[in-house]
């Protein structure tokens, strides 16, 4: 019983505190104990003390803006993912909607001879509808997401290959290297910066930003709370007026537009696109925001976290190749690493409750 | 003032008579009992007065109008807030998340447009301490508050938005004695708040505590329609229970 009761009817009780008493103690503690990623954090430090003393050279800046850029190739799908998750959705088609966006992108250009960002503006539309679509056949069907994004998983994995083969006859693009504007868009999306000596790549400002924006959205908007009604209690969420389909069609067109940053990497970092690529990478984005600490089931979690899940992937993917370890172990890590944070936030989040 | 008057309302379901003959009135500042065995009607009335259901026969007033209800937001509109049993809160969310939830307060202009974090924490703490709740912090999940915590919160945000009319759905049903105590305070908190309450119950030792007039109800009909100084506790519990029942309840009006 947290609510104390003076006389029923009595309006006005004792004056209002500027600061509970019963609360001033523990506070600071158990803010922190709340925090949906504090259980990323904690194995992403044990996993980065761990690298660099197991792995020679982990420590060097040129390492750590490896193992950020392997991160921000994750991180920037893992936002969006963990938007969705909190919203209480998945999206199983978010790997193949990369290859899908990047060959939009890479082919209308080719075929159109057009100037690269028309391809890049096409895609983002393209990516941006079928995200729609998505969350449109959700909200209208009411059949449960993990199958109408297999779906269309599927159907995108046929519609990849299908289609680069029907046009240009290979299962990869051509190259549009020579094309018009295509160094400014790999300016935009696949250059690399020099900070200090340091090479860092334009995705890893991409991935904060989008974390950031990500952090605003869900802790500082209406829309934010929405998201957590959405995912948390769907029909009470409904019962005071909150817009629950456009919420997850919303949700799903961030994925789409995550994919499409994503994809655009993709095409201006290689100039050209294997169309049978992405698939597999849903599972990845789904794991770094689980990782982070979002629930399976919705209404919880947070943008940094999948950020944390993003990093704690991008350290053990390249600390195994820093410490020269045979890579096949990778996998074994994540899958350890997944069980791990999962009990860990499942833990913690328990004793968070139990203490108010 | 009344503010809303059912006068002889029915309601079909196909063959099946679910209610007929049912005449109530709402007062502000006062409360309204709704009693009734389960399947006496009680959910189908509240569902009328919430919008969710248009009556059959008879006629509907709010505020002296006579009128329909086609929606729960209409009835929202016109002051008619329904407070559920099974509570429309989001359990993971925080206390003050979960009370504006849907009529978010928002500063600022443009892409910088954002909640309103003081006000919605400080104005959820006021409203909780008007209703007499005092909450030792808003920002625990509305999940970690009990169930009789949980009705209050929703009571408080009904009062909040301006609500005329308050109906209540079974609020003590799931709960201990002492929890029941606690709602019926607040409950009464409302009725001082100047609104008008509509509480669905079938404990009519809960009902007599607070109530002001009772309406009891049996297999779809309307048996009874009393003011307080019509009827005696005795009474309300010997017409509701028609005897059978009786052994149970005077055991459990023994113990409150």
């Amino acid at each position: 019983m947290t609510a104390t009761v003076e006389r029923g009817g009595d309006t006005t009780p004792e004056a209002p505190k500027t600061a509970d008493e019963r609360i001033l103690h523990s506070s600071p503690l158990r803010k922190l104990l709340t925090r949906p990623e504090l259980g990323s954090v904690v194995g992403a430090l044990a996993v980065f003390v761990f690298f660099a003393f197991a792995a020679d050279g982990f420590l060097r800046a040129s390492s750590l803006s490896t193992v950020l850029y392997a991160s921000s190739a994750i991180g920037i799908m893992a936002v969006p993912v963990a938007l969705l998750m909190i919203g209480g959705e998945f999206d199983l088609s978010a790997g193949v909607l990369v290859t899908s966006s990047a060959l939009v992108s890479s082919m209308f250009s080719y075929q159109m001879t057009a100037n690269t960002w028309v391809g890049v503006g096409v895609s983002l539309l393209v990516t941006l509808a079928i995200g729609a679509f998505n969350g449109f056949m959700l909200t209208r069907t009411k059949l449960p997401s993990f199958i109408i994004t297999l779906g269309t998983f599927l159907m995108l994995t046929g519609m990849n290959l299908g289609f680069t083969k029907l046009i240009g006859g290979t299962v990869s693009t051509k190259t549009i290297a020579d094309m018009e504007g295509f160094p400014s868009a790999r300016a935009v999306f696949a250059s690399t910066l020099t900070v200090g000596g340091v090479d860092v790549k334009v995705t890893i400002l991409w991935w904060l930003g989008l974390v950031a924006l990500a952090s605003w959205i869900l802790l500082r908007t209406r829309t934010g709370n929405w998201i957590f009604a959405v995912g948390g209690n769907e029909d009470a969420a409904r019962a005071v007026g909150v817009p629950v389909a456009k919420t997850k069609i919303g949700l799903y067109m961030g994925v789409a537009f995550g994919a499409w940053i994503s994809g655009q990497h993709l095409l201006f970092s290689f100039d050209a696109v294997q169309s049978g690529e992405g698939v597999g990478n849903e599972l990845i984005y789904i794991i770094a925001a689980v990782i982070g600490g979002c629930l399976i089931t919705g209404g919880y979690g947070s943008a940094v976290g999948s950020a944390v899940g993003a990093l704690l992937f991008g350290m053990t993917s390249k600390g195994i190749v820093f410490a020269e370890w045979n890579p096949d172990w990778f996998k074994f890590f994540l899958g350890a690493m997944l069980l791990l944070a999962t009990l860990l936030n499942a833990w913690v989040r328990k004793r968070a409750e139990a203490t108010k | 003032m009344t503010l809303v008057e059912l006068t002889d309302v029915s309601k079909h379901y196909g063959t099946v008579r679910a209610l007929e003959g049912v005449s109530l009135e709402v007062h502000a500042g006062e409360i309204t009992c709704v009693l009734g065995d389960n399947g006496a009607g009680k959910s189908t009335l509240i569902k009328m007065i919430a919008g969710l259901h248009r009556h059959d026969g008879g006629t509907l007033r709010i505020e002296g109008e006579e009128t329909t209800l086609s929606s729960p937001r209409e009835a929202l509109d016109r002051g008619i807030a329904t407070v559920y049993q099974d509570l429309a809160v989001v359990p993971l969310m925080p206390v003050w998340r979960n009370f504006f939830l849907g009529s978010e307060p928002r500063k600022g202009v443009g892409p910088f447009k954002r909640l309103d974090t003081d006000l919605m924490r400080r104005t959820t703490r006021e409203a909780l301490l008007r209703m007499g709740i005092d909450l030792r912090d808003v920002d625990q999940p509305i999940g970690t508050l009990s169930g009789g915590e949980r009705q209050c919160v929703a009571i408080a945000r009904a009062v909040h938005f301006g609500a005329k009319v308050l109906v209540l759905d079974e609020p003590t049903a799931a709960l201990g004695v002492k929890q029941s105590g606690v709602v019926l305070k607040y409950v009464a908190a409302a009725r001082d708040e100047g609104l008008g309450v509509v509480l669905i119950t079938h404990n009519p030792h809960h009902a007599y505590l607070v109530g002001d007039r009772f309406v009891l109800l049996r297999r779809g009909t309307m048996v009874g329609h009393y003011t307080r100084d019509e009827i005696t506790l005795d009474e309300l519990t010997q017409q509701m229970a028609g005897g059978s029942d009786l052994d149970a309840l005077r055991h459990e009006l023994q113990r409150g």
